[in-house]
């Protein structure tokens, strides 16, 4: 008896060495670092390179300075805009997608991945050739008499846009694929045969089952568009300057590292209370769609 | 009624075919003989060859090879002994812990970058392939980790019981019965995260040495200064290469979106 109960232990205790790895790992290269910029908002800069140890708010007073807020409310307008537009196109994809037989969804899930797994800097490029002055879409459109003369639309608002679109598009089909194969679209016939209209058995039914996964794809088209940085370089040039461009240009060009790190953690806490919020909203744990 | 079932079809067929066209139209213009990529002038192999003479380009891709390979093998050992371990142990803070260690696919890649470049600076560790390796690492874990777990949810607990009870050690058990269950799993895991670490761009620019440049972030500074047809072939052959690991993620008999948890798997 006594025996057993101290084999038991020491299989607990082999147990637990098992996760030690990953506690380590996440105390060291996670939760380290996040502590640490957290620590580094409230310090000084130095005056010519680094950071003084003296707690201060400047860094956060900075950020509502109009410049900084302004480039805060473009951040949220186009993640707000790019939500949209991919909630639009996105959401009867996935919820289409889900309606075909397994062989096309096998095939579907296929043509979506290649994309998916293509680099998303050769998809950027692709956008660089169409938009371009005197590129694909222009030179379309002039053979098709829509207009007479280059549109330029590289380095313009429009172009981040639609590259952010392209880029986050298929989360949101993944999102919400995987709420729609669950749900029993016997329950939107009965709603039907009951004398719902479409419409009306659409939102009582399929939107409110697969509402899951629409906020999901939500969260990871929104949360990550705020940080997209290359996205509005390239296709954007540097009239479109998002909160991501602000911290980079901060760290890497004026060296402000204390102001950057405030920029962090400002966003760090909108993104938390937007994941807050999903879960609140959905009462799921886990975000659905994300592996 | 028949139309009702059509378009539906039809708008999935729009929408991928759309998806498409940046990718086919770089593949297209690699083979341009001129220059200027508005105009067509002819069919022409010479950017590949100008590629393949481009040292610091092959060097770049041996470094993104090298990362993606270090990153996912250390993803996979902690990744699955975690997903392992915690699927055993209880103890009060577990929940938090999971959260925590998952957070580096929730949070924008911007902030995984920026506190990574401010704490190794911190630490004094210089920037090259250790500290590339490690911010890897640590967005690569949760895919691991979330694919392993729902692999063990899934499996029959019975196997391992019985391998305990003919005697094995819990270390034997593990070996020979738990870990070829999970493999799968952990394939799978590493195959993504090694995608998403030859893909990164964000990241990587904040904790790259000055002479350890990845592909993408080699890409990205030539994409933002001039842009040469050579990109073309590059991203040519890059797809190519992507073709081929989708090809070998389903010849594993389960592409990762196919797991137990039926959840489907995409970019954090």
């Amino acid at each position: 008896m006594a025996k057993e109960t101290s084999l038991k232990r020491r299989q607990a205790r082999g147990d637990f060495l098992t996760t030690l790895p990953l506690i380590l790992f996440t105390v060291m290269f996670v939760v380290g670092p996040l502590v640490y910029v957290v620590v580094l908002s409230f310090l000084t800069r130095a005056e010519t390179w680094g950071t003084v140890p003296e707690f201060t708010l400047k860094n956060y007073a900075d950020i509502a300075q109009p410049v900084y807020l302004g480039t805060f409310w473009q951040s949220l307008r186009l993640a707000f805009l790019s939500t949209l537009l991919v909630i639009a196109i996105g959401y009867p994809f996935g919820y289409f997608m889900a309606k075909l037989g397994p062989k096309w969804k096998r095939r579907t899930t296929l043509l979506l991945m290649i994309p998916f797994w293509t680099s998303s800097l050769i998809r950027l490029y692709g956008w660089i050739i169409i938009f371009r002055a005197g590129g694909v879409f222009d030179s379309l459109l002039m053979a098709l008499h829509i207009t007479s003369e280059p549109l330029k639309l590289l380095y313009t608002y429009p172009a981040v846009v639609v590259g952010m679109v392209y880029a986050l598009l298929p989360f949101m089909i993944f999102a919400v694929y995987s709420s729609a194969e669950k749900l029993d679209f016997s329950l939107v016939e009965a709603a039907r045969d009951l004398g719902a209209s479409p419409m009306k058995a659409f939102f009582t039914v399929s939107l409110k089952l697969t509402l899951p996964g629409l906020l999901s794809g939500v969260v990871l088209t929104f949360v990550p568009s705020m940080g997209l940085f290359f996205i509005a370089d390239i296709l954007g040039g540097n009239k479109v300057v998002l909160v991501g461009n602000l911290i980079q240009d901060q760290l890497m060009k004026a060296h402000n590292w204390p102001f950057a790190a405030a920029l962090s953690v400002v966003l760090l806490v909108l993104t938390t209370v937007i994941i807050w919020l999903y879960r609140k909203l959905s009462g799921v744990k886990d975000l659905e769609g994300l592996v | 009624m028949k139309n009702r079932t059509k378009l539906p079809n039809l708008y999935l067929g729009v929408v991928l075919a759309l998806m498409y066209v940046p990718i086919l139209l770089v593949i297209l213009y690699s083979f341009n003989e001129s220059k200027i990529s508005s105009v067509w002038g002819g069919f022409s192999l010479k950017w590949y060859g100008e590629l393949f003479r481009d040292r610091e380009m092959f060097q770049a891709l041996w470094n993104s090879i090298v990362l993606g390979v270090l990153s996912s093998l250390c993803a996979a050992v902690i990744g699955t002994l975690g997903a392992y371990g915690m699927s055993k142990v209880k103890f009060p803070l577990k929940g938090a812990v999971e959260y925590v260690s998952t957070l580096p696919i929730m949070i924008p890649e911007i902030i995984l970058g920026m506190v990574f470049m401010a704490f190794f600076a911190l630490i004094g560790l210089p920037f090259g392939m250790t500290t590339l390796v490690i911010a890897h690492t640590s967005f690569s874990i949760p895919y691991v980790f979330m694919l392993v777990k729902a692999r063990l949810v899934g499996m029959d607990k019975s196997l391992p019981e019985a391998a305990q009870d003919l005697g094995a050690s819990p270390v034997r058990v593990f070996l020979d019965v738990t870990l070829p269950l999970v493999f799968p799993a952990i394939l799978s895991g590493m195959l993504l995260a090694f995608a998403m670490s030859m893909d990164d761009v964000i990241i990587s620019v904040f904790v790259t040495g000055v002479d350890t440049n990845t592909l993408p972030v080699k890409v990205y500074t030539q994409l933002k200064t001039g842009v040469t047809p050579e990109i073309n072939a590059l991203c040519t052959l890059l797809f190519a290469a992507t073709l081929l690991l989708c090809g070998v993620a389903a010849l594993l008999g389960r592409a990762p979106k196919k797991q137990e948890s039926e959840k489907d798997v995409t970019e954090p």
